[in-house]
């Protein structure tokens, strides 16, 4: 048995069809019951699906740090969360930033076989923001890098920002910023607001996210270039997006599934998992990022899985490490935050999480609709069912989650990956 | 009253007024023939001191050892990312140790949180000052002071006016001394350049001023904070000249206050430039009462939350 039948399945909460994948690609889509041979029938009674989602911002930590995570252990757990393809960031040990470490991690993913992994390549070389990188080189490796990103640390140097942007032209690249003024944020450990100032924690203002993004669309737009902006975080940023926008600038923004969530109060516990970069924001800033992301403002949502050991969160929070692993509960975090709230439809949330991930990363083979001759990349789950995300189902090497214990919308029931099934039953099938 | 003692806002009203009313008798009784009260005997309390802070961690000592409790001092050098032990294991250590009571002072914010919510310890946890967060004993010894001067030892602070000046931006005493007024019923205005006015200061149950010179008449409490001299190298002010002749107490601004007024400051000093000698040594000078009275409130924080034998029991 090589295909799979999806009995009675609503693509996109549309009509129940019948969905038959084979041979790595959707065969036939019919509102009549479809009665093939030889392939596995799975009853998708009260089931959604939706084209394999795509991840533009995930840490697998390979090459350096292992015991938090491995391609294979992110990957894994990017298929459990309904993943095809996953971006991996460039700030590994050594840092992502030529052809070697970039076609090494593509590597690995292929070997490891649960989602495409395609690698992110360092802006500049070591991310030290002063020298760019083999840009090129990368583009034209194995892994065929089209997002270039410092993440983790701001490409601040206007000069390089503005070449990097110019360079990649060339290859149909494009330039993922992580938006953070340095000298604004030095020692930052929340958001800047009332919260920050009673826990007498150093603040990370909106101004030094919204003053580099304002910064970057202008720089965008004087070349001629296209810019991404990574994990956009303050209703300033979704304005300053959206003004951009109108201009014709050519930008495209992600927003996390936990800043569309939770918010700075959480900081009051001082517990360490919380501690996440961009921070996590004011209540206005969340409904601000709900509306961007319903209206199209913002592009994407992207995990900006950042796993860490436990010893480095179990700590005092100003000596913790920033960021939360995120993978296998996005799709659930935006049901609760985006479709139980009604602002968005399945059809958008799969635009967001499929179509336009897939666009900006310029990955021809994923984000195709559900359709005839497509490939079969494709997320099956249970909007109405529960989950309650637990160390026992966290394919994460670390289990530094905000969300652990916490009981979300949705369960994921399968996951395919050009037609083989990479999760059945919302377990890894491999 | 709550297990651990965090922030001054974990204090309610009932909470405040009887560890100040606690801390009046167990002051009397310790002037008196009795210097020692067995009320803690046979009870540990460790002071955990990642930082150097000599008058608070003898404060708290002093105030264990004439309650009769054994004290280890514990100093840890440097946090988790610096070599050294973690928090965590720290805290395993003292509780294999049986501590009944952890007095944490720390350079991280939240620190003493961490330990009482971690379950790494079993007894009770004293904030003893975290990073740039709160420092509840030496709000409660403040009002203490206060209370003392100008409410003839009784009931709560309603009404009594109170500037604080200086540093409010990275100072623990300001912040617990602003809750755990406002709890007490002090009116109280904050003093600062507005580069050293914590973010949101507005939303404070507090006043706020740029300056200092209209806000001493009407002072009646006048806390000093220490400002270091290296907030300069982050623009915060251009020089120490300039900070100390806006916000600095020289003997002229003294002069100002009125004959009743208080000066407080929670130490150490910068004579000379957020306070001059003159006005530091001054008749209205409270100083070195601050720090007398600082016994007396940590022994009845540590007598409240480590549930000692009754006061009238023991001193019978």
């Amino acid at each position: 048995m090589s295909g799979y039948l999806l009995r009675g399945v609503s693509v996109l909460g549309e009509d129940r069809v019948d969905v038959l994948i084979d041979g790595g690609i959707i065969s036939e889509v019919s509102k009549k019951p479809l009665a093939p041979t030889g392939v596995r029938t799975i009853d998708c009674d009260g089931l959604i699906a939706m084209p394999g989602l795509v991840d533009l911002h995930t840490h697998l930590r390979e090459p350096g740090r292992e015991d938090s995570e491995t391609v294979e252990s992110g990957s894994a757990a990017a298929a459990l969360g309904g993943f095809a393809a996953i971006h991996a960031m460039a700030n590994t040990n050594p840092v992502a930033d030529t052809a070697g470490v970039v076609e090494q991690v593509y590597r690995l993913g292929r070997e490891a076989g649960w989602c495409d992994v395609r690698p992110v390549g360092a802006v500049t070389v070591g991310l030290q923001g002063t020298q760019l990188a083999e840009l090129a080189a990368m583009a034209h490796s194995a892994a065929r890098v089209r997002v270039f990103s410092d993440d983790g640390t701001c490409v601040a140097d206007p000069i390089l920002m503005r070449r990097a942007l110019e360079y990649v032209k060339a290859f149909d690249g494009v330039i993922a910023q992580h938006a953070q003024e340095p000298r604004l944020t030095e020692d930052a450990q929340m958001n800047e607001g009332f919260v920050s100032s009673q826990l007498g924690l150093r603040g990370w203002p909106a101004v030094a996210e919204e003053s580099i993004i304002s910064r970057d669309v202008l720089l965008a737009e004087h070349v001629g270039s296209r810019l991404h902006v990574c994990h956009v975080s303050t209703a300033g940023s979704v304005e300053i997006v959206r003004w951009a926008k109108s201009r014709g600038v050519m930008v495209t923004a992600e927003v996390t599934p936990h800043h569309l969530l939770l918010t700075d109060e959480l900081a009051r516990s001082y517990d360490p998992r919380y501690k996440v970069n961009p921070p996590l924001r004011r209540d206005e800033d969340v409904q601000a990022l709900r509306q961007g992301l319903a209206d199209g403002t913002i592009d994407a949502v992207a995990t900006d899985h950042a796993p860490h050991p436990l010893e480095d969160k179990e700590c005092e929070w100003s000596s913790a490490a920033f960021g939360m692993i995120g993978l296998q509960s996005a799709l659930s975090v935006v049901q609760t935050a985006m479709i139980e709230t009604g602002l968005m439809t399945w059809a958008e949330v799969s635009d967001r999480m499929s179509t336009r991930p897939a666009r900006i990363g310029s990955l021809r083979d994923h984000g195709r609709p559900i359709a005839v001759g497509e490939p079969a990349h494709v997320v099956l789950l249970d909007p109405r069912g529960k989950s309650v995300f637990t160390l026992e189902g966290n394919a994460s090497k670390s289990r530094n989650s905000p969300f652990l214990g916490m009981e979300l919308h949705g369960r994921i029931e399968a996951t395919f990956l050009r037609g083989r099934a990479t999760v059945l039953d919302g377990k890894l099938a491999g | 009253m709550k297990r651990h003692l965090l922030s001054a806002s974990d204090l309610s009203y009932e909470d405040a007024v009887l560890i100040l009313d606690t801390a009046e008798e167990l002051a009397k009784l310790v002037d008196g023939p009795v210097k020692k009260l067995p009320t803690l005997r046979g009870r540990t309390v460790v002071n955990l001191f990642y930082e150097d802070s000599t008058r608070t961690r003898i404060s708290f000592e002093a105030a264990a050892k004439r309650l009769s409790a054994d004290v280890i001092n514990f100093t840890a050098k440097g946090s988790s990312v610096s070599k050294g032990e973690s928090l965590k294991d720290t805290a395993l250590t003292l509780q294999a140790m049986g501590a009944d009571a952890v007095i944490v002072r720390h350079s991280a914010s939240g620190a003493a949180h961490q330990l009482a919510a971690s379950g790494w310890i079993a007894g009770s946890v004293i904030n003893a000052g975290d990073g740039t967060h709160e420092h509840p004993s030496q709000a409660l010894l403040d009002a203490f002071t206060m209370r003392r001067h100008l409410r003839d030892s009784k009931g709560d602070l309603a009404g009594v006016r109170v500037t604080i000046v200086g540093d409010v931006l990275h100072s623990r005493v300001a912040r617990s001394n602003v809750l755990l007024l406002a709890t007490l019923g002090a009116e109280v205005t904050l003093v600062a350049p507005p580069t050293l006015m914590p973010f949101g200061v507005e939303q404070w149950p507090c006043e706020i001023s740029y300056d200092l010179d209209r806000v001493l008449p009407r002072t009646e409490a006048l806390m000093m904070l220490r400002v270091q001299g290296e907030r300069m190298n982050n623009a915060f002010f251009p020089s120490m000249r300039e900070y100390s002749r806006g916000y600095g107490l020289d003997d002229k601004r003294a002069s100002a206050l009125s004959p009743e007024a208080i000066v407080m400051h929670p130490g150490p000093m910068n004579r000379g430039l957020e306070i001059s000698a003159g006005a530091a040594d001054g008749l209205r000078s409270v100083i070195v009462e601050q720090v007398a009275n600082g016994v007396s409130v940590r022994m009845a924080i540590l007598y409240l939350l480590l549930g000692g034998a009754s006061i009238e029991e023991v001193s019978l």
